[in-house]
C-alpha cells in the first residue's frame, strides 16, 4: 500500500507569531520554521504502518516555497521514502489556500495512486482545518477527521475520531483520507544517520502549471492585526479574598 | 442574499447552544433558513421554530444522516445548498468535519472559525492560535462560514418559522458509523458551560486531578485541562482547552496550576472573568487573569472549595 503524507512548512510552534506593524501579515523573516506538528503526527503514523508491513511506500508532499525542501528532507529523515515539492510561490508570506492545496494534491494522487492519505488536522499558521476534507471531496473518497486511532485493513479502515464530548468510531472504505489529531502518536526525532541518508533520497520538484492547477486565491486578506489585549488584573492576598471574587462572578450553570 | 444555517443535530438531539449562536451570528446579515438533516428531526425542528429571524426550517430525514458522516451529504443535498449565498455552521467538531467537504464539492473556499462578521462578504478570524486576527473577503459565489460560537450570543426566541419537509435522496456507500463513546457524567458541556475549572501540568497526576474535579462540582462547572496536562496523561483529550482543543468563553474560568502557554490562552482568553492559581508568580497566566493567587494549588484549592 502506498501512503501519501502532505507536510506544511510553518512558523515553529515554539515561536510567538508577531504581527507586522503595517497590518500586512505575520512576520516570517528570519524566524524558525518547522514541519506543522499535526503533519508530523500523520507522517509518524505512516512510518509505523510501514514498519508493521502494512504500507510499502511513503511519499511526502509539500506545497509552498523553495525552502520547503528542508521540511521534506526532515520528512525523508524521519522515514518517508521519497518526496515531491510543488513550488507554488517565491514569497514565504504567501499562504497557499487549502482549496488550492487540495487541488494540487488531487492531481498528485491521480499520478501516484496511493490508497491512503494521512494529513494533519490543521496547519498551526492559518488554522483553517480544511485540506483533508476538501481533498477527500475532490477525490470522492471517504474522510475520517481528527483521528486518535487508526485500524487499517485491506479494503477498509476503522478510525476513532475525537469529537466534542467524546470519541466516535467509524468505518471508511479505502482509498480514503484521514486527518490526525494530537493523541494518535508521538512523532520520533530523525537520527543523525537517517538525516545523512535522507540527503540521497529522491526529491522531485514541480510547479502548479505542470499539474494544470489554477492557484489564484479565493479569499482576499484585507488586514492582519494584533488581538485585543485584556486589561491587567490584580493579585489577591489570600484564599478568602479569592473566594469572594469567585462567589461574585460564578453564576451557577 | 439567502442564508442557510446547518443545525448541529446528533441522532435527533439538537446541539442547542452551538446552533443558536450560529443562527444569531448569521442573522446579523439577514433572516435565515435552517437545515435539519438528521434522523427524527421533529423535536429539533420544533425547538428551532421559535428562534427569532428563522424563516424556514428545511427538514431532511434519513438514518444515514443521524451520526453526521460528511459523506452522507450526497449529490441531491448539495444541490439544495447551491440555492444559497451563505452557508453557516458552528465551528464545532461537527462543523469542522462537514463544511470543508461541502466546500471541496462546490470548489469553493471556507472562512473558518469566524469571530466577527464585518459585511456580507467580509469576516474576521483568529490565526496563529489567536495571536493574530485576520480580516478576509471572500470572492466565492457562496460564502461558506464556520462560526466560533464563543464569540456570539444565543439567538433570542420569539420567532415562528415554517417547517418544510423535503424528500431528498441520501446515499452513502463509502463510510459507516460504528459507535460513540461519550463521556457520561452530569457536568455541563465544556463549550457551553458558564463556569469552567481547568487544571494544568502543576496538578501533577491523574489522581490529583480529583482536586480540580471537586472544585468544579462545587461550582457546577465543567472541567478543562491544558495541553500539557493532557499530553502528560492527567486528563482526557476532550477536556483540552486551547488552540488544539476547545475554544471556550465562560462567565468564569478558573485556571489551576496552568502556566499559560500561548496555545492555552488562545482557547480561553475570551472568558469574561479569569481566575488563576499558581505557585509561580512569573507564570504568564497572571497576565490575562483578572484575579490571581500565588499559592500552592494543593493548599489553596481544597480551602477554596470548603469556603465556597
Amino acid at each position: 500500500m502506498k501512503i501519501l503524507v502532505p507536510v506544511k512548512r510553518v512558523l515553529d510552534y515554539n515561536v510567538k507569531a508577531k504581527v507586522k506593524a503595517d497590518g500586512s501579515g505575520v512576520d516570517l523573516a528570519n524566524v524558525k520554521m518547522s514541519m506543522n506538528p499535526f503533519d508530523e503526527i500523520a507522517l509518524e503514523e505512516a512510518i509505523r504502518l510501514k514498519e508493521k508491513g502494512v504500507a510499502e511506500e511513503i511519499i511526502a508532499v509539500s506545497i509552498g516555497v523553495q525552502q520547503n525542501q528542508e521540511t521534506l528532507r526532515t520528512a525523508l529523515a524521519m522515514g518517508a521514502d521519497r518526496a515531491i515539492l510543488i513550488v507554488a510561490s517565491t514569497d514565504v508570506n504567501v499562504d497557499i489556500e487549502p482549496l488550492t492545496v487540495s487541488n494540487l494534491l488531487a492531481a498528485i494522487v491521480k499520478k501516484e495512486d496511493p490508497k491512503l492519505i494521512l494529513c494533519g488536522k490543521q496547519a498551526i499558521d492559518n488554522d483553517f482545518n480544511a485540506t483533508a476534507q476538501m481533498l477527500s471531496a475532490k477525490l470522492d473518497w471517504p474522510q475520517a477527521t481528527f483521528a486518535s486511532e487508526i485500524d487499517l485493513d485491506k479494503d477498509n479502515c476503522k478510525v476513532t475520531r475525537e469529537i466534542d464530548g467524546g470519541l466516535q468510531t467509524i468505518k471508511i472504505n479505502l482509498p480514503a483520507v484521514v486527518s490526525v489529531d494530537l493523541r494518535l502518536n508521538e512523532p520520533r526525532y530523525a537520527s543523525l544517520p537517517n538525516i545523512m541518508k535522507a540527503k540521497r533520497k529522491p526529491l522531485e520538484e514541480m510547479k502548479p502549471e505542470d499539474l494544470a492547477v489554477d492557484i489564484s486565491p479565493r479569499l482576499k486578506i484585507l488586514e492582519t492585526k494584533e488581538p485585543e489585549t485584556r486589561a491587567s488584573g490584580i493579585i489577591v492576598e489570600n484564599v478568602d479574598e479569592l473566594v469572594e471574587k469567585i462567589k461574585k462572578n460564578a453564576g451557577r450553570n | 442574499m439567502k442564508i442557510l444555517v446547518i443545525a448541529e443535530i446528533h441522532n435527533g438531539t439538537l446541539a442547542e447552544d452551538q446552533t443558536s449562536k450560529t443562527i444569531c451570528a448569521a442573522s446579523e446579515l439577514s433572516t435565515v433558513d435552517v437545515l435539519c438533516a438528521s434522523s427524527n428531526c421533529d423535536q429539533a425542528a420544533k425547538q428551532l421554530q421559535s428562534i427569532e429571524k428563522v424563516d424556514t426550517i428545511k427538514v431532511i430525514e434519513s438514518e444515514l444522516l443521524s451520526e453526521n458522516l460528511a459523506e452522507s451529504y450526497s449529490a441531491d443535498l448539495i444541490e439544495l445548498l447551491k440555492e444559497y449565498t451563505h452557508i453557516f455552521v458552528p465551528s464545532s467538531s461537527f462543523g469542522k468535519n462537514l463544511l470543508p467537504r461541502i466546500a471541496g464539492i462546490l470548489d469553493m473556499m471556507i472562512v473558518s472559525d469566524v469571530s466577527k462578521i464585518i459585511e456580507t462578504d467580509t469576516f474576521e478570524r483568529p490565526i496563529y492560535a489567536g495571536n493574530a486576527i485576520q480580516r478576509v473577503q471572500s470572492k466565492d459565489k457562496i460564502k461558506l462560514v464556520s462560526i466560533r460560537t464563543s464569540n456570539f450570543n444565543s439567538a433570542p426566541s420569539g420567532g415562528n418559522a415554517k417547517i418544510e419537509k423535503l424528500s431528498i435522496n441520501i446515499q452513502n456507500k463509502i463510510s459507516s458509523w460504528l459507535e460513540n463513546k461519550v463521556q457520561d457524567n452530569d457536568r455541563p458541556e465544556l463549550t457551553s458551560a458558564k463556569v469552567i475549572v481547568s487544571g494544568g501540568r502543576g496538578v501533577g497526576s491523574k489522581e490529583n486531578f480529583a482536586v480540580i474535579e471537586k472544585l468544579a462540582d462545587k461550582l457546577g462547572a465543567a472541567v478543562g485541562a491544558s495541553r500539557a496536562a493532557v499530553d502528560s496523561g492527567f486528563a482526557p483529550n476532550d477536556w483540552q482547552v486551547g488552540q488544539t482543543g476547545k475554544v471556550v468563553a465562560p462567565e468564569l474560568y478558573v485556571a489551576v496550576g496552568i502556566s499559560g502557554a500561548i496555545q492555552h490562552l488562545a482557547g480561553m482568553k475570551d472568558s469574561k472573568v479569569i481566575v488563576a492559581i499558581n505557585k509561580d508568580e512569573e507564570a504568564p497566566i497572571f497576565q490575562v487573569a483578572d484575579f490571581g493567587l500565588v499559592e500552592d494549588l494543593f493548599k489553596a484549592v481544597p480551602e477554596i472549595e470548603k469556603k465556597l
